[in-house]
């Protein structure tokens, strides 16, 4: 087991060491993952960053039990994934908002609930909960395709806060967002992680996205799939929009700007 | 968009070549019955013209082909002016010919949806029933039907419960097929997302596919529905039944009654008509309240 002292180790959300993950392909492995050393602490809200083919989703599937590793350790909550799994530690927002069209927003974020076992008074009262977290109230008895996407990207999320999981896992939620609704969403979602106080582990794509939501930022490089830097972003929790044209805030973007650029010719951190 | 409109895009169209239809008919009716009218007046001894065959083409007794008039006119007598218990009635005989259908229909929809079912849940019967369910539909219906009848009666069972089964035999095909492809198209994120919830195969199924496979089920059941109503007419046939528009047909081609088989016809293809709208207005209501696009 872990040697680190037993106060540290609760703090620990996700901790990997070593980490790989190879998927045998028709054209012979491929590497999605190499010695990926990384914890995640209580409270973090944690961004993955990087080209195409760094692995980045791919770590997030490891975390969520949705792929397997081939080497290395990985905990989530001191268990693993496997076993965080089946206790529901986490909720897992997808890019595609995939809400059933067949049910109504309130009726999709029920269906976690519904999935656990929750009673019709306590799902109920967490749809108001949640809904009002996102921003979506009044909005319960719509359909899907009478929501715009940001709109529905947002009840994605409130699905994944339903229940009670402290690690909130999103895979590009906003990717296919245009700029302004990203904005917007960013800037709630900063608020909802202020408020629930949930650890979150964000992959993107876009580095002033990754710089304004990120207590740590992991930058990520392909072929093969590895961690080439992890910035602590030095940002103060208040973060209103206007804070991405400050000189710290662009040293930072810097700084992950060249470890996306190192990342393409050798390997920094083994 | 454009408001849709009954008259221009529903009646103007089929009613256009409802019209055709109707026009070629006639002219066939005509060429084909003429030369029984030519042969009549040789015979005779007597020269007839077109003018005097014309009318006689339409009205014969026993016409190669029937004139549309004539079909109408014996499905309204065999309808409206006959009692409903009459054997002459073909309400009578549409009745029992759709209750082996409604019975082989339901059979067959409830057989394919658990088979589907299993197929999809279970590797090994996906791969050891697909093949048999596409087979059985390879071996002609008509080659099949007598012998299915012959060994029922055997062991005690006739009258409605072969025809349904001929029925049934035919209709799970569509619904086995539309099902697996239903059952199997929720995309990997949503099966992904269920995965994440820790959700039984059972959650799964009534949660996720279940409700994704109704528009594949509703348009394999139109097919299904349509598909039962000939297997019930086809199970009436070798028996030589003395009821049910199969043994119409058989009787009208017996005794040349050419008159009375294109009324069972027509009766067979208004009755198919009727159950595939029934369907499809089931099908419209499910999907309304599942939230679809009004």
């Amino acid at each position: 087991m872990n040697a680190l002292p037993k106060t540290i180790v609760s703090e620990t959300v996700v901790s990997a060491t070593g980490l790989g993950l190879t998927f045998q392909t028709a054209d012979g492995p491929v590497d999605a993952l190499t010695g990926v050393d990384l914890d995640v602490r209580k409270g973090d809200f944690v961004s993955f960053i990087g080209p195409s083919g760094c692995g980045k989703t791919t770590f997030l599937r490891v975390i969520a039990d949705l792929e397997k590793p081939t080497a290395g350790r990985i905990t989530v909550n001191g268990m693993s994934p496997a076993e965080a799994r089946r206790n529901r530690a986490y909720g897992y927002v997808f890019q595609a908002a995939g809400l059933y069209p067949w049910r109504t927003i309130e009726k999709n974020i029920a269906l976690p609930l519904e999935i656990m076992g929750y009673s019709k008074e306590d799902r109920q009262a967490r749809i108001e909960r949640t809904l009002d977290l996102v921003n979506l109230s009044g909005f319960g008895r719509k359909y899907p395709w009478q929501l715009s996407g940001g709109m529905q990207q947002r009840a994605s999320i409130a699905r994944a806060l339903a229940f009670d999981a402290d690690l909130l896992l999103m895979d590009e939620p906003f990717g296919a967002l245009d700029e302004i609704v990203r904005d917007h969403l960013n800037e709630q979602l900063l608020k909802l992680w202020a408020a629930t106080r949930k650890t979150i582990c964000f992959v993107t794509h876009s580095i002033p996205e990754a710089v304004y939501l990120s207590t740590k930022i992991v930058v990520m490089s392909p072929r093969p799939g590895r961690v080439s830097d992890v910035i602590v972003s030095t940002l103060p929790a208040e973060r209103p929009l206007g804070i991405r044209e400050t000189p710290e805030f662009l040293a930072i973007a810097q700084r992950v700007r060249e470890g996306l650029r190192a990342g393409h010719s050798y390997e920094e951190h083994a | 968009m454009r408001q849709q409109s009954f008259v221009k895009d529903r009646l103007l169209p089929i009613g256009a070549v409802l019209v055709a239809i109707t026009v070629l008919w006639y002219v066939f009716a005509v060429v084909l019955n003429a030369p029984f009218e030519r042969d009549t007046a040789a015979r005779a001894g007597t020269q007839i013209g077109f003018m005097e065959i014309l009318p006689k083409t339409l009205a014969q007794e026993r016409p190669v082909l029937p004139a549309p008039h004539q079909v109408v006119a014996e499905l309204w007598d065999t309808t409206v002016n006959k009692a409903v218990t009459s054997k002459r009635s073909l309400v009578y005989h549409a009745w029992i010919t759709l209750s082996a259908t409604l019975l082989g229909f339901a059979m067959g929809a409830i057989l394919g949806i658990l088979l589907a079912v299993g197929i999809v849940h279970n590797r090994a019967m996906d791969r050891s029933l697909m093949p048999w369910v596409i087979a059985s539909q390879t071996i002609p219906i008509l080659a099949i039907a007598p012998m299915i009848i012959v060994v029922l009666n055997a062991v005690g069972i006739s009258g409605l419960m072969p025809k349904a089964l001929i029925s049934a035999y035919l209709s799970f095909f569509p619904v086995v097929v539309g099902m697996v492809k239903g059952l199997r198209s929720p995309e990997q994120g949503q099966l992904d997302l269920m995965h994440t919830y820790n959700a039984s195969a059972a959650q799964t199924f009534r949660k996720l596919r279940w409700p994704a496979s109704m528009p594949y089920l509703f348009t394999s059941l139109k097919v299904a529905v349509a598909i039962s109503l000939v297997g019930a007419i086809v199970g009436e046939l070798p028996t030589g039944a003395v009821a049910g528009l199969g043994a119409r047909l058989l009787a009208g081609s017996y005794y040349g009654q050419t008159v009375q088989i294109w009324a069972a016809l027509f009766m067979a293809a208004g009755v198919a008509a009727l159950l595939v709208v029934i369907v499809g207005i089931a099908h419209t209501l499910v999907l309304r309240r599942m939230g679809a696009r009004a």
